[in-house]
């Protein structure tokens, strides 16, 4: 077996050290009853690395690549040209396949890397601070829920209809155990969000407004006449960033008065990889540090006085505090963060606005084409990267005919929304600096054949 | 100072164990490179991407919300990113570079086979949301591997997508809430072993439950009285980890869980340690109801310098229709279907929920089912038998001269653990730790588990070899004489490594988490 360097005499030689007759004996403790005699059912035994190859090779070219075809899809994971240099650079033994930095005299790689990417992430965010990162942008978004409920002491969360349905059926989910109270409401397919509508949910009790910012239907909300009422009633706004390449040409919404930004990293660096692993962001003001969920990384000096980081405010966590915890997290997504942090290096903040404004600009050319489409209505007036669109009849079938015609036309809300009929026929649509003219073509000549 | 040095090495310290004073210039010793931050090597007009031209691209749908300037992030050109960031990597130390004895960890080799896998277009470029007719490979891949994790424990179901252990042992308790409320038997109170890692009870606590210790024997197992005799109407269930974090089996698991069971409670098991009884012994066999697998420990997953994870839990037949969604299912037809929140209502409806936005950690099941499929039945088996036989050589090579509690009781699992008992006046376990990382090693897990005074957890994992583990037992039986004759050097270790100890007391006074100009 090539992954295991004890060789039989090596074997023989151990045992006769330990005073026992073989590998078996060592398992003792384990009652009888309990040891497996037969080989687990099914599993062959070991398999050459041919043979393995070959096998993911088959599973692998049973899918529809994103990078085959014409590609619209969002909704919380998009597709970006990564860089060669980041895969490459990710792939460093020392990066992949070290442990959380908590030896840091040992760790500077790590730990550099992390307070680099807390520098950014508040950067971007328009936060004091950040974090070293979390899961993902689902499980990000509770954590900043369930931060809020102690930080105000209250126990009730408005989430904006506009919040993509996974997060909030995440929230959803933890607060059901937790006992916190979720406002929660399905979008309306109009051409901008009703702010108001929102602002008029908060009362006495809110802990917490969640924005997300572009919202799931790629509209924009005023985040700062939102964060104004929340915080004039005694509540914390959050903001959900789900694609981070926006804020190269938006506003950051810490700029915009939002007291904790949360988001989902994957667009840079990391890839749609089904889904994960992904990156959690979270970034908040500096007077709520010490509720701050996940690790952190701090600036500190070592014994001869030379700068240094290391894992800092450890008495949030869960490995000191056990039940009394801030979290229950113990991993990060590090890898994921040094994914981001580099391809946020290479972007810098000129090639991320770059980037930006060339995903707008294929997601506005989109948007004009499906216009001139019989049977597609463009629902927003304002937009990112991603919008919505209403069709003549219902869009999870007409993405499953696009799909027939070797043509990813977007994401149908009615998947999203199943119990929500009203909005059946809406589709999210996205572009990003990939998609091409060629690609939008696809897109309309296969919409018109689908709508004929 | 008389070293044991069985390979042959010379000792590296002695007299000279500083640098040898000659100051340069820049800072750098030959190859030990120090590097600027990013904040002071970049700038916001710099950058390692080109695109096309952007000038005249009307920005007007962007609408009041478009911001004036770029945002303040520096950039570097390609080498200088290439540079910086492999500069870093080398202030690192990782497997790829020795051995990682980090107990309750498993820092095992990566297999490279896996990453490329990983990076295979069909699982690294298709979206979470196409439609289920255009990802049936990837869908594939989680049932593939879900499948293989229920024989491997002889479990019922399992769900796929926490994201990491901690995150499986939240879907895992949020199970049991679910089932008993289900029953209508709602019960607040979770036995967790003083010897638990942390994120058992504060798990517990997150799902909102109240959480009793249990005390340990003395021969570092869960008292089985004890528990036994707290078990009533308010106990919804037990965390109990096997392997436990002693490194020892724990033998009555399943009167254990045949009492919690009789009293109407569930059993989770903390799988951290699974990777100790993989192929010889199944969890589903010892009753337990629900345990996650760290992907990124059993089936050695990269762990990336902190993450990411991945903690898929295995179900009982009594949890598995609590389980979250969305998860896969093989029609008769052979098309691999996903249940999500549209098909929920009549395929599953009793899902407590989501954990998390999509799939779960797809590129983590691609390198896990890679692992197993190299392995196979034959290789799994041996993977834990040599992982237990590389620990009990580690204890049976030093407990002459590193106190083994538990050690005069048998043989250990798949880590060997010690105490600082015989260290000189003011010696301290963090001491002969700092030590080890001048010899060359990652210190192993230290000050866990708490039941054992000055916890020295070694866990060495089946991918060292016989030299390997020679030269490490020669380091450990030199650092621990030094230990036990009080050698002062050995209280300002590490002399040699990028940093010496780096101070966290001001590190956390005044947290500076952000670089300012």
């Amino acid at each position: 077996m090539r992954y295991l360097p004890l060789t039989d005499a090596d074997r023989s030689a151990m045992l006769s050290v330990i005073g026992a007759g073989s590998i078996d004996e060592l398992f003792a403790d384990v009652p009888a009853e309990a040891r497996l005699s037969a080989p687990i059912a099914g599993l062959p035994n070991h398999a050459t690395e041919m043979a393995v190859e070959r096998h993911m090779a088959r599973l692998s070219a049973n899918n529809t690549t994103a990078g085959s075809v014409p590609f619209f899809l969002g909704a919380g994971a998009y597709r970006h040209h990564v860089p060669a240099t980041v895969d490459h650079m990710i792939q460093r033994g020392e990066f992949l396949t070290a442990y959380t930095p908590y030896q840091p005299e040992i760790a500077q790689g790590t730990l550099q890397v992390l307070f680099e990417f807390q520098t950014q992430v508040a950067r971007l965010f328009g936060t004091d601070v950040a974090n070293a990162s979390l899961y993902d942008g689902s499980t990000a978004c509770w954590e900043a829920i369930a931060m809020a409920g102690r930080i105000t002491k209250r126990g009730k969360a408005v989430l904006s209809g506009g919040l993509h349905p996974h997060y909030v059926e995440t929230a959803r989910t933890m607060a059901k155990f937790t006992g916190d109270v979720l406002d929660i409401s399905a979008p309306v397919l109009e051409a901008t969000p009703d702010d108001d509508a929102l602002i008029a949910k908060i009362d006495a009790e809110t802990s917490c407004v969640v924005v997300q910012y572009p919202d799931i239907l790629g509209r924009i909300p005023d985040l700062a006449k939102i964060a104004a009422a929340a915080q004039g009633a005694g509540a914390l706004l959050i903001a959900v960033v789900t694609e981070p390449v926006a804020l190269g040409v938006l506003q950051s919404p810490g700029s915009l008065g939002a007291d904790i930004v949360v988001g989902e990293g994957q667009s840079l660096g990391v890839g749609l990889q089904f889904g994960g692993p992904y990156l959690g962001l979270f970034g908040c003001r500096e007077k709520y540090l010490r509720q701050i969920p996940g690790r952190l990384c701090g600036e500190t000096v070592d014994a001869d006085g030379k700068r240094g980081f290391v894992l800092t405010l450890s008495t949030r966590e869960q490995h000191i505090r056990r039940e009394k915890a801030t979290s229950n997290i113990c991993t990060n997504s590090g890898l994921c963060a040094l994914a981001f942090s580099i391809h946020m290096t290479l972007l810098g903040g000129s090639g991320l606005a770059d980037m930006a404004k060339l995903s707008h600009s294929a997601a506005r050319k989109t948007a004009a084409a499906l216009a001139g489409v019989p049977g597609v209505t463009v629902v927003n007036s304002h937009y990112f990267n991603e919008f919505a669109v209403t069709l003549r009849r219902d869009a999870r079938q007409i993405v499953r005919e696009l799909a027939d015609r070797q043509v990813l036309g977007g994401i149908s809300l009615g998947r999203l929304y199943p119990q929500e009929e009203s909005l059946a026929n809406g589709m999210v649509v996205a572009a990003t600096e990939c998609t091409t003219d060629e690609d939008i073509a696809a897109l309309v000549s296969a919409l018109k054949e689908v709508l004929a | 100072m008389n070293a044991i040095n069985p390979t042959g090495w010379r000792p590296s310290i002695g007299e000279n164990a500083h640098d040898s004073g000659i100051q340069t210039f820049t800072g750098n010793r030959a190859l030990k490179l120090e590097e600027a931050l990013l904040f002071e090597l970049g700038n916001a007009d710099r950058s390692g991407v080109d695109f096309p031209a952007t000038d005249g691209i009307d920005l007007s749908a962007l609408g009041p919300m478009a911001r004036a300037e770029r945002p303040d992030l520096p950039g570097l050109s390609e080498p200088e990113t290439v540079r910086h960031y492999t500069r870093l990597s080398r202030q690192n130390y990782a497997i790829d570079l020795g051995l990682f004895p980090l107990g309750s960890c498993t820092m095992k080799h990566n297999p490279r086979l896996d990453e490329k896998v990983a990076r295979m277009p069909g699982f690294a470029d298709v979206h979470p949301l196409q439609p289920v007719h255009t990802v049936q490979g990837a869908l594939g891949v989680i049932n593939e591997l879900a499948h293989w994790l229920i024989e491997l424990t002889g479990m019922h179901g399992v769900a796929m997508t926490p994201k990491a252990g901690a995150h499986g042992e939240l879907c895992g308790l949020l199970c049991i809430r679910a089932a008993l409320e289900a029953k209508g038997d709602p019960r607040e109170v979770i036995l967790v072993p003083e010897s638990a890692h942390g994120t058992n009870p504060a798990t517990a606590a997150f799902a909102g439950f109240k959480v009793e210790n249990i005390p340990a024997t003395p021969d570092g197992r869960v008292d089985t009285a004890a528990l036994t005799a707290r078990l009533g109407p308010d106990v919804a269930g037990v965390m109990i980890t096997n392997p436990n974090t002693c490194g020892l089996f724990e033998r009555d698991l399943k009167i254990i869980a045949d009492a919690v069971h009789a009293a109407g409670g569930y059993v989770y098991c903390d799988g951290a340690n699974f990777n100790a009884i993989v192929g010889r012994v199944r969890p589903g066999d010892l009753g337990v109801d629900a345990m996650h697998i760290n992907l990124h420990k059993t089936f050695s997953t990269p762990h990336g310098g902190g993450g990411p994870g991945s903690g898929p839990v295995v179900l009982s037949e009594a949890l598995s229709p609590f389980g979250p969604l969305p998860f896969t299912a093989r029609q008769a037809d052979g098309l691999i279907k996903l249940i999500e929140e549209e098909q929920a209502h009549e395929e599953h409806p009793q899902a407590f929920g989501r954990m998390c936005a999509f799939h779960g950690q797809m590129g983590m099941y691609t390198r896990a089912l890679a692992y197993i499929l190299s392995h196979g039945a034959d290789g799994l088996r041996q993977v834990s038998g040599d992982a237990v036989l590389n620990a009990n050589y580690v204890l049976r090579s030093l407990d002459d001269v590193l106190d083994a509690p538990f050690g005069s009781a048998g043989p250990c699992m798949h880590e060997a653990l010690f105490s600082d008992d015989g260290f000189a006046e003011g010696f301290s376990t963090n001491d002969l730790a700092k030590g080890l990382i001048d010899e060359g090693y990652h210190p192993m897990t230290v000050y866990f588990p708490l039941v054992v005074h000055g916890a020295m957890l070694v866990e060495p994992t089946e991918t060292e070899s016989k030299t390997g583990l020679d030269q490490f037992i020669g380091a450990m039986r030199s650092l621990a004489q030094r230990a036990r004759a009080g050698d002062e050097l050995l209280k300002s270790a590490p002399h040699l490594a990028p940093r010496r100890r780096l101070d966290e007391t001001l590190a956390a006074r005044k947290p500076k988490l952000v670089y300012k100009d």
